[in-house]
């Protein structure tokens, strides 16, 4: 076969086009979601939240576990091996299995930590997931699930280090107490998390959590950004973060 | 050819209602899994994968090896293995559609299986599953189905058909790598983080297969006039042989590094298979029997006297295949749970539902061997001088 000069400027045209084709339509989806917020917005390049467990008190923690699992629809399943859960609490030793050990004293020991979902810097769930259900929101650094294109394989929860998952083992409205119409509710069969309440970040709230927490526990703010909130805490403060070793790089920091 | 599917004795009869049957029940099962939710099996938020999982990793191995019939025939010439090519191939497309099935029954959203390859995700090690098996699974069925007609009309095998044999060799390597690799990239789970895991996924394949083809190979002997040589079942006792030894040489050296080096996130998997850990021991067993069975059937297999006397050599085939079993199709999986991430003892036994569904796919698995190797026997029946 020879190449003749217009074969030759007919595969040129259309590999350029092509080319430009590229750009063009990845920008669409750019403008697409930039579109969808709202100008009350909150706007962060890594979202991140400190929790400084010198402030929290024991009689009110469940005050933002309530606040979290009602605003979400995050359903009360009774039975353990099924729950699912957002925000949740551990004891020290369980939330930081690998710093505890027999000297610490009780009171450290049994002292309950909020824990949620990192949303690492390099998240393993999203790494993992045949689907891309899970993915990290390039703009903001959160990790989020696509409720419909999950397909339940629970290959993110083998993968996420820090318990952050739960599937939906049964149905999840019989057990919600009241419903939330302002939030979805998820089926059966697919896996959820915390979102770091992205809804509610995009009509300028601050998350659930730190909305219900009264005693200032709970800080949140953007991580990449020198002069904010959880920055000055961290630079203040000294801080540990969960499993930090395995290199996920969490957005969540514990002041002990 | 395949009318030869429908043309058995009352025997044949019998045991195709049997498996039939066993497949009712078990898509009865999956039918109540279906409408209840995940719950009805032992799975659990600490336990996310169980019993389907771990068949799936199991089968995929016996699949695999068809690399250890295909490469002494094809590369070394080893013409001995020429009657058994066809067995071998056409049992990795049995167990191969029931690893599929095994990953099907395990989502949770059944019905969005396609999103997998509608959306394909090249970082995710399921993804190259979810290509490998497949693919694997329709080269065989080819290159198994056109050898066997061309066997019946004694012509040479086609190129292409040898094309595939080729590609086959290479596949079935990559195809139980990459299984290997779900479980040995995920941090934080540190049973599973070890480099030997592929290695030892590959030699226990190669330690399966053989083993479960000596005894199919003995059962339809028994059963029809299609005989197999004892060249080639020698053959395939010193492959599974030095597999075994492998596996046994591999798990040493994992034990050594894991309780030597005695870093806790790696040695608690191993305590509590082990040992257990405050009482709970529910694998404890089964860890000293997978290690156990390793030991006798290589201590069977070394005596030669023992290894050439056909029952003793059944006993050690089904005895390795136990150990083997165990270990890829029992342990593995769930154990990489068990202590969860919170350092908490969560115990799982799969449920009535997940047994009766894997049933019911052992069951099906089982039937689409019987009706291939009902050709191949047929085939070969008439081919070969009586």
């Amino acid at each position: 076969m020879t190449l003749t000069r217009r074969k030759f400027l007919k595969a040129a045209a259309t590999s350029a086009l092509s080319v430009m084709a590229v750009p063009c339509i990845s920008q669409g989806f750019e403008l697409e979601g930039r579109m969808s917020l709202g100008p009350k917005a909150l706007k962060a390049r890594r979202w991140a939240m400190v929790v400084d467990m010198n402030k929290c008190r024991d009689d009110c923690a469940d005050d933002c576990l309530i606040a979290c699992h009602e605003i979400h629809n995050v359903p009360y399943i009774p039975k353990a091996e099924h729950e699912v859960m957002w925000l949740f609490l551990e004891p020290y030793e369980n939330a930081f299995p690998e710093r505890s050990h027999r000297f610490l004293s009780k009171r450290v020991r049994e002292k309950e930590f909020f824990l949620m979902c990192n949303h690492c810097e390099d998240p393993p769930c999203a790494r993992v997931c045949p689907t891309q259900a899970t993915f990290k929101r390039e703009k903001d650094g959160i990790v989020m699930i696509d409720y419909h294109r999950c397909i339940g394989c629970r290959f993110c929860m083998a993968a996420c280090p820090y318990g952050s998952r739960s599937f939906n083992f049964r149905d999840p409205r019989p057990f919600i107490k009241k419903i939330n119409p302002e939030f979805p509710t998820r089926r059966r069969g697919v896996v959820e998390k915390c979102n770091f309440c992205q809804e509610l970040l995009e009509v300028g709230r601050m998350p659930a959590c730190v909305e219900a927490c009264k005693e200032g526990v709970l800080t949140f703010g953007d991580l990449e950004d020198p002069t904010s909130a959880v920055r000055t805490l961290l630079s203040e403060k000294p801080h540990i973060r969960r499993k930090p070793d395995l290199g996920t790089g969490p957005s969540v920091f514990y002041i002990v | 050819m395949l009318e030869k599917v429908f043309h058995g004795g009352k025997g044949y009869w019998v045991w195709v209602l049997a498996l039939a049957a066993g497949v009712g029940i078990g898509l009865m099962a999956y039918l109540y899994q279906l409408r209840e939710g995940m719950w009805v099996t032992g799975m659990s938020r600490d336990v996310s994968w169980g019993f389907y999982i771990s068949q799936f990793t199991f089968l995929v191995g016996v699949a695999a090896s068809v690399l250890m019939v295909v490469l002494p025939l094809y590369l070394h010439d080893f013409k001995a293995f020429a009657r058994i090519t066809a067995l071998s191939q056409f049992l990795a497309v049995g167990t191969l559609l029931m690893s599929l099935l095994f990953i099907f029954s395990d989502v949770g959203m059944p019905m969005r299986i396609l999103n997998v390859p509608l959306n394909p995700t090249p970082h995710s090690m399921l993804f190259y599953d979810t290509v490998f098996l497949p693919g694997f699974m329709v080269i065989n069925l080819i290159i198994g189905w056109t050898a066997i007609g061309a066997e019946k009309r004694e012509v040479p095998l086609q190129w292409w058909v040898k094309g595939l044999i080729y590609l086959s060799m290479p596949w079935a390597v990559v195809m139980h790598t990459v299984t290997a690799f779900i479980y040995a990239g995920t941090p934080g789970r540190g049973f599973w983080m070890t480099a030997i895991m592929a290695p030892r996924f590959l030699v226990t394949a190669f330690a399966a297969g053989p083993a479960l083809l000596i005894i199919l190979c003995t059962a339809i002997k028994t059963l029809t006039h299609f005989v197999v040589t004892e060249r080639a079942i020698q053959k395939l006792v010193t492959i599974m042989l030095y597999a075994l030894i492998i596996d046994a040489f591999f798990l040493g050296v994992e034990y050594f590094t894991v309780f030597y080096a005695d870093i806790p996130e790696y040695t608690e998997t191993f305590q509590y298979l082990f040992l257990g850990i405050d009482g709970d021991c529910a694998l404890v067993p089964w860890t000293w029997c997978m290690n156990l069975a390793l030991l006798v059937a290589i201590g069977l297999l070394v005596i030669p006297g023992a290894r050439s006397n056909r029952p003793v050599l059944i006993a050690a085939c089904i005895i390795a295949l136990i150990g083997l079993w165990i270990d890829k199709g029992y342990v593995l999986v769930p154990a990489a749970f068990i202590p969860n991430v919170f350092g908490r003892i969560m115990e799982y036994p799969p449920s009535w539902v997940e047994l009766t569904i894997s049933l019911g796919i052992y069951a099906l698995g089982t039937l689409i061997i019987t009706a291939l190797y009902k050709v191949v026997i047929s085939v070969k029946e008439e081919t070969q001088d009586l």
